[in-house]
């Protein structure tokens, strides 16, 4: 059932992408089970549940990252908007699907190259070859991430030598270089202080006006802090999804309230 | 309302001990008011300074509440209904000490009143009367606050109607007083602001009540003309 202020709030928003009856099996093991969720375009929507209960499963059907295990099988569906086209569908190529969607890990994990070569890599493999173009997205894209300030000088230095929070905003201008649609963060600070995680967040911020976000995060409050959705989820089913203000304020399931207010195990 | 354990057992001992030093400062702002009432009846100038003189318990129990309050939301960060439980709790210590302020008044007004020598006082039975309704709201919203009891909440809500007429009642008998004998206007004045103490408290215990509500349901009733 639906508040009267999700009503309101769902018939305003657009969809950017919608699971319908997915769900993922490791072989034998259904990790996800019938999952039917839509990602708002232009939000944040947060996914949160106890340790094992399919969040990262799930963040990874849709860039189809698990393609690249046999064994590995969807059912159901993910609809894609504006295309309202199934990404999951056999004749969909997960290269073209990874275009659109980018995704940024729990450990930052540049490239072994310069930060230049980093941001500049996603558009060389999509073959853009004019030098002068790949500057301006490079530079773009490390605005976008508000990390250009800090590397303009040193564009030419190995990755590895940024700090922890600057290697995690180049993974993100990586991924925005490319212009995605949508971003996919799978706990994208937990190895990060509280500054770099701020200034992590803050970035999400500012990017929602453009792309749609879907990140799965340990911490409650960094969920409620960031997101405009949240969906729980636990041993592969998801519980409860709804407006972030309402699911933390007053959850609509006991399960949803007895984990964010730590009565859970 | 999840009744369940948290998983961390010093959170359970944080909020129960909250919550029951909530209700023993409800019993005490409830002997507060009962004993400025015994002592505008008795005329007992001795009870009166008494009150006057524990109200500043009343205080340090508002501040001690608080500042636990504050501690527990720093460090566990509260969601859903703890959050709503912290959020009444502290709404609810500053209607009791704003309950405990207006026994205080009565008792100073008791004092004036009997300093005075009494003789011309207008009849207290019907303060006396509206004070036991409103200590009866006060004691039923603690009691709905210890047991999350949503219906009795709701009946507390619509009692203080009955309050609010009783009051105008006697502020219009007063006058009549008044009228007919100006020398009984000093202290008739005095039981016009007693009056106004007894129901400001059934106010307070009506906000009090509004908060229980909003701890089980989630639901904001303040302002609403129909009680749940
Ligand atoms: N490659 C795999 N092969 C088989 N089972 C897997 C595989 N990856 C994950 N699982 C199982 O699928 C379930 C969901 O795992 P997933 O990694 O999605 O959980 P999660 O919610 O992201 O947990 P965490 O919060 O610990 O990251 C778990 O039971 C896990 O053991
Ligand atoms: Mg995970």
């Amino acid at each position: 059932m639906m508040s009267a202020l999700e009503t309101h709030v769902s018939e305003l928003l657009a969809t950017k992408a919608e699971a319908r009856k997915l769900s993922f099996y490791y072989g034998d093991f259904r990790a996800l089970k019938n999952i039917t969720m839509p990602v708002h375009e232009r939000k944040v929507t947060a996914l949160i549940g106890p340790s094992g209960c399919g969040k990262s499963t799930f963040l990874r059907c849709f860039n189809r990252m698990h393609d690249l295990y046999p064994g590995n099988r969807y059912e159901g569906e993910i609809i894609l908007q504006p295309d309202n086209a199934n990404l999951l569908a056999r004749d969909v190529d997960p290269i073209e699907v990874r275009m659109r969607i980018g995704m940024v890990f729990q450990k930052p994990n540049p490239f072994p190259k310069s930060v230049f070569e980093n941001v500049a890599y996603g558009l060389r493999v999509r073959g853009e070859s004019s030098r002068r173009r790949i500057e301006e997205k490079v530079e773009q894209a490390l605005q976008d991430a508000a990390l250009w300030e800090e590397v303009k000088n040193r564009l030419h230095q190995p990755a590895y030598n940024l700090s922890g929070g600057q290697q995690q905003r180049l993974c993100i201008a990586r991924a925005l270089a490319t212009d995605p649609e949508l971003l996919l963060f799978d706990e994208p600070t937990s190895a990060l202080d509280p500054i770099a995680t701020a200034s992590i967040e803050e970035l999400m911020h500012d990017l929602k006006e453009r792309v749609t976000i879907l990140i799965v995060t340990h911490n409650m409050q960094q969920a409620a802090r960031v997101s405009d959705f949240t969906a729980y989820m636990y041993l592969g089913d998801l519980i409860e999804f709804g407006i972030t203000d309402e699911l933390f304020i007053k959850p609509k399931m006991k399960q949803t309230e007895d984990y964010i207010t730590g009565r859970f195990g | 309302m999840a009744m369940t354990e948290h998983a961390s057992k010093q959170y359970d001992l944080d909020l129960g001990s909250i919550r029951s030093r909530v209700l023993a400062m409800g019993g005490l702002v409830e002997s507060q008011i009962r004993r400025a009432i015994d002592a505008l009846t008795t005329g007992n100038l001795v009870l009166t300074q008494e009150v006057i003189e524990a109200d500043h318990r009343v205080n340090a129990m508002e501040v001690e509440l608080d500042g636990d309050c504050s501690q527990l939301i720093v460090r566990r960060q509260p969601a859903a209904g703890d959050l709503r439980m912290i959020f009444a709790i502290m709404k609810t210590v500053t209607d009791l000490e704003r309950i405990g302020d207006e026994a205080q008044k009565i008792a100073r007004m008791a004092k004036n009143i009997h300093e005075r020598g009494g003789a011309q006082a207008p009849p207290v039975v019907e303060v006396r009367h509206a004070a036991e309704a409103a200590i009866s709201m006060l004691r039923r919203t603690l009691d709905c606050f210890a047991r999350l009891d949503c219906d009795g909440a709701a009946e507390v809500i619509r009692d203080d109607a009955g309050i609010d007429t009783e009051f105008r009642s006697i502020l219009r008998q007063l006058i009549t007083y008044m009228m007919e004998d100006p020398r009984t206007i000093s202290t008739a004045l005095e039981i016009v602001w007693i009056a106004k103490a007894i129901e400001r408290i059934g106010d307070h215990a009506k906000n009090m009540a509004e908060y229980v509500i909003y701890i089980v349901k989630g639901t904001d009733v303040r302002h609403t003309k129909v009680a749940p």
